[in-house]
C-alpha cells in the first residue's frame, strides 16, 4: 500500500519511473537512427544524467513522449509502448517492433528506492541498450535510406501486437521491483519479413537500369556497414518538428516522425537467401551452377517468389529494385574451374556516376563484386587460376583461339548483359533458386548472345561491323535479350561525332590484333590450303633431292 | 583443477556458461563482444563520496561496436582503459588457442570477486560471486560461402548469447553491497579513470586437441585464492 512507502520515497519513486520512461523511448528511437551511437563517460557527476547513463535527449523524441504521456505514468493497466515500423518508398509499411514498459501488480514492499531501484532501473537501461542491438530491426535500421525508412510511434494503453504478423517473437529485456509495482520492460519483434517483398513487389513494375542514387557516394566496399562514422544525424530530424506535430490532434493518434538519414553508405541488404539454403538446392555434379547476383528486375521476380517462399529469411528485399549487383559467392567446393563473368552488368550501368566520366564496371558494391561464379566445362583446358577474376568485366578466357575472339567480340559488346526471361531449358532441368541467372547452354554456343551477340541498334561502328559480320547475322535480336538503354551522366558533346558512351564502348578495350582478326579471308584460307595440299606435296615429292642435300648440308 | 572447485569455497558464487563456435578470426571479435556485454552491466560511474557516508555516481557512456568478421554489434562502455585491458587478455587467449592447434577448444573465463581484508599474515581473500565462462569452440572453414554462412550464424548466436546475458543479470541475484568509502576497493576495481567495475579478473583454459588441459592461468588463480 502507498501508505507504506513514505511521501518522499513515492515522490522519488515516481519521478524515477517517469524518467525512466523517457529514457526508455530515447534509447529505442536512437537505436533505430541508423547510426551508431557514441556518447563520453564523465566521472564527475553532471546531475543532468539519469541513471548514471550518457543518453542525450532528442528533443522532439521527449517532447513526443511527453506528449503521450500528457502527466500520467506507466502503471498498472497503462503500459507505454514505442511502436518501430518500417516504410519503403512506396509507401508501404510494416510494423517491425513494439517495446513495452509494463507495471504490474507485484509489488516488492521491502525495496529502497533511492538507491536499490535506482540502481537496478539503471541496470535495465544498460540491458536496453544491449538489447536494441540485437533484434532484427537494428539490422534494417542500420541499412534504412532510400527504400525505406524506420518510424517510431508512442502509444499509451494497452499493449498491440497484431500488426506484427504470425510467429512474432518476445524477449524480455528486464523487470525492476518496486514498492508499488514490478517495471517489466519487454520486446515483441516480427520475425516473418517476407511479406513485405510479395506485396512490394507485385505492385512495382520491373524498374530495369534505373538507378535512384545515381549521384550517390558509392557505397563502401565491405559488405558490412562497418564503421560507417555517420555523424548523429539529429539536426535533421528538426525539419521535421513542423509537420510532424501539426497533424496530431488526440495524443492517441498515430504520430510518426520519420528519420531520414543521410544517404546511406551503403544500401546493400542481404538479398538473396543466405548461402546455406542456396547450397543445397545446387547439384554439385552439375556443372552449370548459376551465378547468384539479385540482379535485374525482370527475372528478379522469380527472385522474389523464390525468396518470399522461404518464411524463415529474414532478409531485407526492399533494396532490390535498385540495387543491381548484389552478389553471393556461389562457390561449391571441389569446383575446379572458376571463370568469371557478370561484372559486364554494372559496366553499363554504373559508368557516368562519377564526374561524368565512365568507369569501368566498378561494381555497385565497391571491390567485393568479383565473386560471381560460372563454371564453364565445355571449353577445353580453361584455366582455373585465381587471376580470372577480375573487375573490369574481362570475358571468359579460353585457350583455343576462335575462342578468344568470341572473347574479344564479347568484350567490346556490353550491351545486353542482362538477360531478360529464364532460359525455359535451363529451368526445367535445374531446380536452382536463381535458375534465371543461369548461363545459357554452352553446348549450342550460336544461340548464346553473350558470344554471338545481337546487333547493337546504333551507332554502330565499322570496328564492330567488321567484328560481327560472322556472327551476328545468323542470332539476330534474340527474344529474349534486352537492349539496356545507355545514358551515362554529362554524356552530350558536341565537339565528337559519337555520344561518350559510344566512345567507351569502342575504345574501353585495346584494339583487335590484325592476326587474330576473325576475317573471311583467313577462313578461305585454310580451305584453300586444304585444297592446295595434295598439289604441294607433289611438287615437294620432286624436287626430294634437293631437300635430301641440303638437310646433309646442315648436319 | 575446475571452476567447481572455487564453488565449493564460495558459498554465492554463481557461475554461467556462453559457449560460442566460431572461426578462428572471429574468436577476438566474439569473446570481447560478450565480455563487453557483461562490464556493461557490471560498472558504474566513478564513486564520489561525499561527508555523512553518501556518494554520488559519475556517468557512463556507452559505444556501439560493429564486429568485422561478425554481422554482429555490440554496446560497450566508453573507456579505453578498460578497453586496454580487456582486449590484452582476449588477445593473449586468442594467441594460446593459435599455438594449440586449430582444433582447439578454450575457455575464457570472466569473474567478479570481493576482496575480504584478512589479518595478518594472511593476504587479502579473493571471493567470487559471479563468474562467466566462455567456451569458445574454434573451426576451419574451407571456403568463402562457408564463411559467409558463419559471419551470419554467429551473429545470430552472439545476439542469443546478449539476450542470455541480460536474463541472467536482470534476475537481480546478489551483487555486493554498495560500499562505503573505506570499503569501496574491496568492491570495485577503482583504478579506472572514468569508470567503475566491480572487481574482476579474467583467466582461461586451453584444451588442446588430444583433450589435455593447459592450465597454467589457473594455477595462478589458485595460487591467489589459497594465498599460498
Amino acid at each position: 500500500m502507498d501508505s507504506d512507502l513514505s511521501t518522499q520515497d513515492k515522490k522519488d519513486l515516481d519521478k524515477f519511473i517517469k524518467f525512466f520512461a523517457l529514457k526508455t523511448v530515447q534509447v529505442i528511437v536512437q537505436a533505430r537512427l541508423g547510426e551508431k551511437i557514441c556518447t563520453r563517460s564523465s566521472p564527475s557527476p553532471t546531475g543532468s544524467d539519469w541513471f548514471n547513463l550518457a543518453i542525450k535527449d532528442i528533443p522532439e523524441v521527449t517532447h513526443e513522449a511527453k506528449k503521450i504521456l500528457a502527466g500520467q505514468l506507466p502503471g498498472i493497466g497503462h503500459s507505454m509502448c514505442v511502436e518501430i515500423s518500417l516504410k519503403t518508398s512506396e509507401g508501404d509499411s510494416m510494423e517491425l517492433e513494439t517495446w513495452c514498459l509494463e507495471i504490474n501488480e507485484k509489488c516488492d514492499k521491502d525495496i529502497k528506492v533511492s538507491y536499490t531501484v535506482y540502481d537496478r532501473l539503471s541496470v535495465l537501461l544498460k540491458s536496453l541498450l544491449a538489447v536494441t542491438r540485437v533484434t532484427p530491426a537494428y539490422k534494417l535500421s542500420r541499412k534504412q535510406g532510400h527504400d525505406y525508412v524506420i518510424l517510431y510511434r508512442i502509444y499509451f494503453g494497452e499493449v498491440q501486437m497484431r500488426g506484427l504478423g504470425e510467429g512474432f517473437q518476445t524477449v524480455r529485456v528486464g523487470v525492476v521491483g518496486t514498492p508499488v509495482g514490478t517495471v517489466t520492460l519487454s520486446c515483441a519483434y516480427r520475425t516473418n519479413l517476407a511479406l513485405m517483398s510479395n506485396r512490394q513487389f507485385e505492385r512495382s513494375a520491373p524498374i530495369m537500369g534505373i538507378i535512384v542514387d545515381h549521384f550517390v557516394d558509392p557505397p563502401c566496399g565491405s559488405q558490412r556497414p562497418a564503421n560507417m562514422g555517420q555523424p548523429c544525424n539529429y539536426r535533421a530530424t528538426d525539419d521535421d518538428d513542423g509537420e510532424a506535430f501539426a497533424g496530431v490532434q488526440d495524443s492517441q493518434e498515430v504520430c510518426t516522425t520519420s528519420f531520414s538519414t543521410s544517404p546511406p553508405s551503403q544500401c546493400f541488404c542481404t538479398l538473396s537467401p543466405s548461402p546455406s539454403k542456396l547450397s543445397k538446392a545446387l547439384p554439385l555434379d552439375n556443372p552449370q551452377f548459376p551465378l547468384v547476383p539479385g540482379l535485374v528486375t525482370h527475372p528478379a521476380q522469380s527472385i522474389y517468389t523464390e525468396f518470399a517462399k522461404d518464411d524463415s529469411c529474414i532478409c531485407s528485399p526492399f533494396c532490390l529494385h535498385m540495387q543491381l549487383l548484389s552478389y553471393q559467392p556461389a562457390v561449391l567446393a571441389g569446383t575446379p574451374e572458376l571463370c568469371h563473368t557478370a561484372a559486364n552488368p554494372s559496366q553499363t550501368l554504373h559508368a557516368g556516376k562519377e564526374d561524368g566520366v565512365l568507369h569501368p564496371a566498378q561494381p555497385y558494391h565497391g571491390t567485393e563484386a568479383h565473386l560471381t561464379v560460372e563454371h564453364m566445362p565445355n571449353i577445353p583446358g580453361s584455366r582455373g587460376d585465381n587471376d580470372i577474376f577480375s573487375h573490369s568485366g574481362e570475358g571468359r578466357r579460353s585457350t583455343s583461339p576462335s575462342d578468344l575472339v568470341e572473347t574479344l567480340n564479347a568484350l567490346t559488346r556490353k550491351v545486353g548483359a542482362f538477360v531478360n526471361k529464364p532460359n525455359a531449358r535451363l529451368s526445367a532441368t535445374m531446380d536452382l533458386p536463381f535458375a534465371a541467372f543461369a548461363p545459357r547452354g554452352l553446348d549450342s554456343e550460336d544461340n548464346d548472345p553473350m558470344v554471338h551477340p545481337p546487333d547493337s541498334p546504333s551507332c554502330m561502328s565499322p570496328l564492330q561491323a567488321s567484328l560481327h559480320s560472322q556472327g551476328s547475322d545468323g542470332s539476330g535480336q534474340q527474344d529474349d535479350f534486352v537492349m539496356v538503354d545507355f545514358r551515362p551522366a554529362f554524356s552530350k558533346d558536341d565537339l565528337l561525332p559519337m555520344d561518350l558512351g559510344t566512345f567507351y564502348r569502342e575504345f574501353q578495350n585495346p584494339p583487335q590484333l590484325g592476326s587474330v582478326s576473325l576475317h573471311i579471308s583467313s577462313q578461305s584460307m585454310a580451305d584453300d590450303l586444304v585444297d592446295s595440299l595434295p598439289e604441294k606435296l607433289a611438287i615437294y615429292e620432286r624436287n626430294i633431292d634437293e631437300f635430301d642435300a641440303f638437310v646433309d648440308m646442315l648436319q | 583443477m575446475r571452476l567447481s572447485f572455487k564453488n565449493n569455497l564460495t558459498m554465492n558464487c554463481r557461475s554461467e556458461l556462453l559457449e560460442v563456435t566460431v572461426e578462428a578470426r572471429q574468436v577476438e571479435e566474439s569473446i570481447l563482444s560478450l565480455l563487453h556485454t557483461i562490464l556493461l552491466h557490471r560498472s558504474t560511474g566513478k564513486f564520489h563520496y561525499k561527508k555523512e557516508g553518501t556518494y554520488s555516481i559519475g556517468t557512463v557512456g556507452t559505444v556501439d561496436i560493429d564486429c568485422d568478421y561478425i554481422d554482429f554489434t555490440f554496446v560497450k562502455i566508453s573507456s579505453e582503459e578498460l578497453d586496454r585491458v580487456i582486449k590484452k587478455a582476449v588477445v593473449e587467449f586468442k594467441d594460446a588457442l593459435n599455438i594449440s592447434g586449430s582444433d582447439g577448444i578454450g575457455q575464457i573465463s570472466l569473474e567478479f570477486y570481493q576482496k575480504k581484508k584478512s589479518r595478518w599474515p594472511f593476504s587479502d581473500e579473493c571471493i567470487p560471486w559471479e563468474v562467466w565462462n566462455i567456451k569458445v569452440n574454434v573451426v576451419n572453414l574451407a571456403n568463402e560461402q562457408e564463411r559467409q554462412i558463419c559471419r551470419e550464424k554467429v551473429g545470430e548466436k552472439l545476439c542469443e548469447k546478449v539476450i542470455n546475458i541480460v536474463e541472467v543479470i536482470n534476475r537481480h541475484d546478489y551483487v555486493p553491497k554498495m560500499p562505503t568509502q573505506s570499503e569501496v576497493d574491496n568492491v570495485f576495481d577503482t583504478s579506472l579513470r572514468e569508470v567503475q567495475p566491480y572487481l574482476h579478473k579474467i583467466t582461461y583454459q586451453i584444451t588442446d586437441s588430444l583433450g589435455t588441459s593447459v592450465s597454467t592461468t589457473m594455477r595462478r588463480l589458485i595460487k591467489d585464492t589459497l594465498a599460498l
